[in-house]
């Protein structure tokens, strides 16, 4: 491989050559015999070599990032196979560098958790994440174990090594050497993506004395918190550690007591914004910044060749990932300086400069040379990051001083840039809202599972609220917290009907709380952005901007970062995970891959040229957020289904090999995928839609298992996509191919999944290149998703949020701190209503029609038949409901007249209810056929206007009357199909509800039930309150039914206002109910009851305390009064003959009779009581026990009452002959 | 009337083992009487209901209803006119109206060859006439209307105030030209939860959104507050977002802590309603 390098060094071969070669191009070798022979010789090698400049490159720089963090290179171990000195010894610690993990890494992450956890409330990482992120790293280790099967030899075990090799570098893993300084290394460490790229090479005797080489794959201590309860290390997501992890544990034990050693030494010390180009102070103070100087930049030459090869490889994209490789390169520039070596001085002989025998980077400033060299190459990809990237490096003073050139385009390009990236949180999270269209009882199999599901839904949000408000206290747990109440209510979906209505709830709350708004006007509920604009949400958004730097994540997953459940995400994959339920996982992917086709299908609106700038411009922005907003809903739950669909095969034991493996192979490879993904893709790429398919696609892939990327069906997929990633050669700009966000999209999520652990490290290098371009056998549209400038720098920042470390680094740089590896990268989701998402266009009709619309279609704007379809689309649901609301109501009402009539001539019974229904069905449903005529009516009325309000004035007439028309057509297409086909079963089913109506308001009390008269006209609703006359006419009772202490009484007028009250709400209806009537009514029956018997205590001379028999009497008119007049429900008037009212006068003595007999003598005349009724209660008095002087006189009234019915004076008098010494009384009556 | 914690603590420490009469209700208008009266009833009724709850079972172990049975039994035979059942009730500090209810089960038990339903002991509770035992019906309406917070009458009262309330409610809303969806319309379109008002359009108050309104008429302290939340506050929210809740007659303070999370808590009719303006800006 080296032989290679040293050849072009040698200048024996051209750069292009040598790229070419690489690619595998055969082209051009012809033009220079010379090269050819030189390359065709060492053609076997060819796949090997970019994995060996990857990681020489990572090697040469060993002793510039010493601590740095990890740019990890997906390259097999070809680092070994350098030429070097002969003889050389294993090169054992090295390998740990080699592989940029070094053991600080480990370390720092422990001492950071901390802080990370306390961190923001809305911080990407919860202590679920780390879990999700050291099981993977977990996972990683276990595949370095011994056997990983496929993987090719490597390191010193290569067949192919030669036996030169470069001298030992130092072995920086090693503690002694090199103790962990204070600083922490610059850039990201946390739970950097673990480079299992390079793993350890075989383990020989002698290295197993170094120690600290295994510690780069391993997972940070302060991850694996043994508090973990036993349930989730059987989960793949929640795996302990692998074996062979103690001695890893010991080690972190010893740096972590290192680490605080060091600490305690040096405490915090603050740094000062250093001056532009002047050294920067370092924390340990004997280390300082190396200022980089062009001028004593070692040797150019070689620099610059070799940062040509490499930039040429980035460049045609033969190097996995290209912002890892920048990654690197920018941390060349920013390295702060070189560590001195004690054992291994490079003197350089002349000789040894065009070799590889002499370090490549010798100073400071050959790293600074060559990454300004390589950045030179890739200005375009800089010129499209974000703007704060931008200007960080554009105030690069190393760069100004290394490139004025570059550095002049960088400052241009940022004051020309728009990219502002924000990275804004969504705020709190909306519950679904309730739709009775989906939600109501007609929508669930039974009562019993509608109400089952309104529990769960409560349960649910109890938990996510619970989450919301514990997840990120320490010591908090999921699974401890919630996770039986969640079992608990899976266990309720017993139905399979009630699991899709949850599924439904979760996945609408899914990408409610998850996505994120795309940058300003982002949308959580239906109404509420406009709400929100009303009131300001200007305000808001800069609230939460604030919001965003005063708690921003400090957590970052390095540029690798493996896939994880930031924020909400996290509820929910712990919520999958809790539930263990296998029915709601499946209808979970089921409902998860439906939704994933209909977005993957939807008809992204298509860019046409020939639009005005001005108007595309609006359109544009709108179908930008549109397609991020599909796009970002795509990810998220192809993320989800691949975590749902690849739960069961995933698991904390190292990849199966050899036989095991072939047997799994065999019996995998029958399991159809969840979601026939390769079509989707083929799909995808045939239209050139890979910018919306690929993302989602990687999201999916990204958490397959081991096993996936060895099944052909899968295998075929990755080789699809790696021939994708190689076509997207950035330089190359044609008209009508992709867009260079769009490419550079794809790159970056391609990137990030063949960094992935379970796909297998090989898989890109040794993948046949393709030698000529990647051709679609298409017959792509002219104008593909791809070719549209749909992918801006917030969508990507969005989606690959680890781009963000590379402005990380650089800020770290500018502030001199090597400290916290705090994050800009915040994983954002927008928000919009699900309904956006939902509003696919329906399907036109076939024939020739249909075809002549499309036509039509296609060579208008775009928005118009947006327009046109969402015009038909509203319109046809609103003529159902018009329909609905006229004629089905009309039906009802005859449905309820006709009920009545049946009942009246059927009597009280009313015959059986179901009988009764099919007599209503068969007189009510073929009035169902209006419906069509009505329906066809409705559509063609509204629909036109419609049309016209929405299309620029400006629109031809033809072109606006063939739009009215298409719309009138659909929507009546629309509006018909639904009617006919429901329209009978709507009439039923509401007529049915009528009638259960009726027939239950029938029940109980028909005369509260019977007409009511409302207020009158002029009423003000001033009458005092019914709650409050019960509650004054309840103390009156308790005063009169005591006890009651001696000064307590009422006063007449007291008695008199209250029935004059009473009178007033009776006429007031505004606030009365039916209960209220009733108790009122009783009331007043007890308060008659006392009166006559006297009862009442009444404030006044100690002596009376008696009402006066006129008082009393005319408080008994105006009772009797209202009874007759003012209220409309029963009064139980019997009650003043119950045994217990008409006992009353028994306590009295003497005994008054009088008011009685007034009272049943004015009930019979007011028509309030019969004669019958009246005797017949009296009767029934006869047979209480009463004492025998009272029995004698109830037997004389009752005998008077009845014989001298109309006689009321001698009535009275006959009670003056039974009581003979209450004259007095009487002549007062 | 909006009370600190410390303030409803101390009206609820003077209500400890206060029997429910009209005499209690008086003092304690006059012991506070810068509070409505309808709050202080509310509190007390509320307070002594949590008592209730807490000594329930100790007056329902069948000692103890055998000794109430047996005392209640001596006591009339001694004197029927006496306020027999209502002294008992008040000594053994449980509600008039539960006693005469426990009273009553034990008497029908004793007379009647089934045990009695639970709708014929409401019904005689509701009308004392009905009671066969003519001294025991005095002395059951005794207890009725001599109970400031529990039986039919009480329960009406409560009942009517909460209609009262939600009527008034829908009186504002409309004068404020606020569209709405009541309950009952709720229900009919098939709501499994349903607050008294569904805004159509929601509303901002004091900067919060508003989707649904419901009415309590009583004051809100913290056990029903937290009752009413999980049964009925959260659920709205669940289910329509954000809104608001008017307890009449007050709440505690401290309690108004969600309104981020999206439950408003006003004691009134909110003043300053800020509506979606359909003008162009």
């Amino acid at each position: 491989m080296a032989a290679v390098l040293e050849s072009l060094l040698r200048e024996e071969v051209s750069v292009a050559a040598v790229v070419r070669w690489i690619a595998g191009s055969t082209q051009g070798s012809k033009d220079n015999p010379g090269e050819a022979a030189v390359l065709s010789s060492l053609r076997p090698l060819r796949k090997e070599f970019v994995p060996f400049l990857l990681n020489f490159l990572r090697e040469q720089s060993s002793r510039v990032l010493p601590q740095g963090p990890p740019t990890p290179a997906k390259a097999p171990g070809a680092s070994a196979a350098l030429p070097g000195r002969p003889g050389g010894p294993p090169r054992g610690s090295r390998g740990a560098r080699s592989q940029l993990f070094p053991p600080t890494e480990a370390l720092s992450t422990a001492a950071e958790s901390p802080v990370a956890r306390r961190g923001g409330r809305r911080r990407v990482l919860g202590p679920a994440r780390e879990r999700g992120g050291r099981s993977l790293e977990e996972g990683v280790s276990g595949e370095s174990l011994p056997g990983a099967g496929s993987r090719r030899l490597r390191g010193s075990g290569s067949p192919s090594r030669p036996s030169l090799t470069l001298s030992d570098p130092p072995n920086l893993s090693n503690l002694e050497e090199f103790p962990p300084v204070g600083s922490v290394p610059p850039g990201p460490t946390g739970r950097t993506k673990p480079s299992r790229r390079i793993n350890p090479t075989p383990v020989s005797e002698e290295r197993s004395l170094s120690k600290p080489k295994t510690c780069f794959t391993s997972p940070p201590i302060s991850c694996a918190p043994s508090s973990q309860p036993s349930v989730l290390d059987t989960r793949p997501w929640g795996l302990g550690l692998p074996p062979g992890c103690r001695s890893l544990q010991e080690e972190r034990e010893m740096l972590r007591k290192e680490r605080s050693k060091q600490l305690q030494q040096s405490p915090t010390p603050t740094y000062p914004t250093p001056e532009l180009g002047s050294p920067l102070p370092s924390r340990t103070g004997g280390l300082t910044d190396e200022p980089a100087d062009p001028a004593r930049v070692s040797s150019r030459q070689r620099l610059q060749l070799v940062a040509l090869v490499y930039s040429s490889c980035i460049a045609e994209n033969l190097v996995p990932n290209l912002f890892l490789e920048l990654f690197f390169v920018f941390q060349l520039l920013t390295a702060r300086r070189m560590v001195t070596t004690k054992d291994n001085d490079f003197e350089l002989s002349p000789g040894a400069l065009d070799s590889l025998e002499s370090p490549l980077f010798q100073s400071i400033h050959d790293c600074v040379f060559f990454a300004v060299q390589v950045l030179e190459c890739h200005f375009q990809v800089l010129s499209n990051l974000d703007k704060g990237t931008l200007k960080l490096l554009a105030e690069n003073e190393r760069l100004l001083c290394f490139s004025p050139a570059l550095q002049g385009r960088l400052r241009a390009a940022y004051e020309g840039s728009v990219a502002k990236v924000s990275l804004v949180m969504p705020p709190s999270a909306q519950a679904v809202s309730f739709q009775p269209e989906t939600d109501n009882r007609a929508n669930f199999s039974s009562d019993r599972a509608f109400h089952t599901f309104k529990k769960q839904r409560d349960v649910f949000y109890e938990v996510l609220r619970e989450w919301e408000d514990h997840h990120e206290e320490p010591g908090w747990d999921f699974e401890k917290g919630l996770g039986s109440r969640i079992r608990a209510m899976m266990g309720q979906l017993s139905a399979a009907c009630s699991h899709s209505h949850f599924v439904r709830l979760f996945q609408k709350q899914l990408l409610q709380m998850c996505q994120s708004p795309g940058g300003a006007g982002g949308t959580v509920l239906g109404e509420a952005p406009d709400v929100l604009s009303m009131l300001g949400a200007d305000k808001l958004g800069r609230l939460w901007r604030l919001q965003e730097r005063l708690v921003t994540p400090q957590s970052s997953g390095g540029p690798c970062p493996p896939p994880t459940f930031p924020g909400c995400q996290g509820f929910f994959r712990d919520f999958i995970l809790s539930a263990s339920s296998f029915q709601f996982n499946q209808h979970l992917m089921d409902s998860l891959s439906l939704k994933i086709q209909e977005l993957n299908g939807l008809a992204l609106p298509q860019h046409e040229p020939s639009d005005e700038d001005g108007e595309s411009d609006v359109d544009w922005q709108g179908e930008r957020r549109q397609f991020a907003v599909v796009l970002l809903s795509l990810r998220l739950l192809a993320k989800f289904l691949g975590f749902v669909a690849f739960l069961p095969y995933r698991g904390p034991e190292p990849p199966p090999t050899g036989e095991l493996q072939d047997s799994i192979l065999a019996l995998r490879s029958q399991v159809p995928p969840v979601l026939d993904v390769r079509t989707l893709l083929k799909r995808g790429l045939q239209a050139r839609r890979a910018v919306l398919t690929v993302p989602w696609l990687v999201e999916f892939l990204s958490f397959a298992d081991h096993v996936v990327p060895l099944l052909d069906y899968y295998r075929g997929i990755f080789t699809l996509l790696l021939r994708l990633h190689r076509s997207l050669v950035l330089s190359q700009e044609n008209e009508g191919k992709m867009c260079f966000l769009n490419k550079l999209l794809l790159l970056a999520v391609l990137g990030w999944l063949f960094q992935i652990p379970t796909v297998p490290e090989d898989l890109f290098f040794l993948e046949e290149g393709p030698s000529d371009a990647f051709e679609m056998d298409t017959v792509a549209p002219e104008h593909g998703l791809d070719s549209m400038p749909v992918v801006d720098q917030q969508l990507l920042y969005t989606c690959c949020p680890y781009i963000g470390e590379l402005r990380k680094l650089l800020a770290l740089w500018v502030s001199g701190s090597s400290g916290r590896s705090g994050g800009f990268v915040r994983k954002i989701t927008p928000t919009t209503t699900t309904s956006s998402l939902g509003a696919q266009p329906p399907q036109t009709s076939q024939g020739l029609q249909a075809q002549l619309a499309q036509a039509f279609f296609h060579n208008q704007p775009p928005s118009l038949r947006r327009t046109v379809e969402f015009v038909a689309e509203r319109i046809g649901s609103n003529c159902v409901k018009h329909i609905k609301a006229t004629l089905v109501a009309d039906l009802v009402r005859q449905a309820e007249s006709l009920l009545q009539e049946q009942l009246v001539t059927q009597g009280e019974e009313g015959g059986d209810p179901a009988q009764l229904l099919e007599i209503l069905y068969s007189r009510l449903c073929p009035h169902g056929a209006q419906a069509l005529a009505l329906g066809r009516e409705f559509c063609q009325r509204k629909s036109p206007g419609a049309v016209r309000a929405l299309l620029p004035e400006e629109t031809p007439a033809a072109v606006l009357s063939s739009a009215e028309n298409i719309a009138v057509g659909l929507a009546t297409e629309k509006a018909c199909a639904w009617l006919s086909a429901n329209i009978t079963a709507l009439i039923r089913r509401e007529v049915k509800a009528a009638v259960s109506r009726t027939l239950r308001a029938q029940g109980p009390e028909p005369a509260a039930r019977g007409e009511r008269r409302g207020c009158s006209r002029a009423c003000e609703h001033h009458a005092p309150l019914p709650s409050h006359l019960i509650s004054e006419i309840k103390d009156v009772l308790s005063l009169a039914v005591g006890p009651r202490d001696p000064d307590e009484g009422v006063s007449p007028e007291h008695l008199e206002q209250l029935v004059g009250q009473l009178g007033q709400t009776l006429q007031c209806r505004q606030f009365l109910c039916p209960p209220a009537e009733q108790h009122l009514a009783k009331c007043s029956v007890e308060l008659a009851s006392l009166l006559v018997a006297d009862q009442i205590p009444i404030l006044g001379p100690p002596a009376q305390h008696r009402l006066e028999r006129g008082q009393a009497r005319r408080l008994l008119h105006m009772l009797l009064s209202l009874w007759k007049e003012d209220f409309q429900g029963p009064v139980p008037l019997q009650l003043l003959l119950s045994p217990r009212n008409v006992g009353l006068l028994a306590d009295t003595r003497p005994r008054e009779w009088d008011l009685l007999l007034f009272l049943l003598r004015e009930l019979v005349e007011k028509g309030l009581m019969g004669r019958m009724e009246i005797e017949a209660c009296l009767g029934s008095l006869h047979q209480a026990q009463w004492p025998r002087d009272f029995a004698e006189e109830l037997a004389t009234l009752s005998n008077l009452f009845l014989a001298e019915p109309h006689l009321p004076e001698p009535q009275l008098r006959a009670c003056e002959l039974v009581q003979p010494n209450r004259g007095t009384v009487l002549a007062q009556s | 009337m909006i009370l600190t914690k410390a303030q409803y603590d101390e009206i609820a420490q003077c209500l400890v083992s206060v029997p429910p009469t009209r005499q209690s209700l008086r003092k304690l208008k006059q012991r506070f009487p810068s509070q409505s009266q309808a709050t202080l009833l509310s509190i007390f009724s509320q307070e002594y209901q949590k008592h209730i709850k807490r000594t329930h079972a100790k007056h329902h172990t069948s000692e103890a209803i055998e000794s109430y049975y047996q005392r209640y039994l001596n006591g009339v035979v001694k004197n029927g006119a006496a306020p027999v059942l209502l002294d008992l009730a008040n000594e053994v500090d449980y509600a008039p109206s539960l006693m005469a209810r426990l009273i009553l089960e034990r008497f029908l038990q004793e007379h009647e060859e089934t045990p009695p339903s639970k709708t014929v002991i409401n019904s005689m509770l509701r009308d004392p006439s009905q009671i066969p035992d003519g001294v025991l019906a005095n002395q059951v309406y005794q207890c009725i209307v001599n109970d400031c917070c529990y039986g039919p009458l009480v329960d009406c009262i409560k009942h009517a105030i909460g209609h009262e309330h939600e009527v008034l409610l829908r009186d504002m809303l409309l004068e404020k030209n606020l569209s709405f969806l009541d309950e009952d319309q709720l229900r009919a379109k098939g709501y499994d939860k349903t607050p008294d008002f569904i805004l159509q359009v929601p509303v901002a108050v004091e900067g919060h959104i508003i989707h649904w309104i419901e009415s309590k008429a009583s004051f809100g302290d913290e056990c029903s507050h937290h009752a009413y939340l999980h049964d009925q506050f959260w659920s709205y929210w669940n289910r329509f977002g954000p809104g608001l809740v008017i307890y009449w007659y007050g709440f505690i303070q401290e309690l108004d802590c969600n309104r981020e999370r999206g439950i408003l808590l006003k004691a009134c009719f909110p003043t300053n309603i800020v509506t979606l303006c359909h003008s162009v800006a």
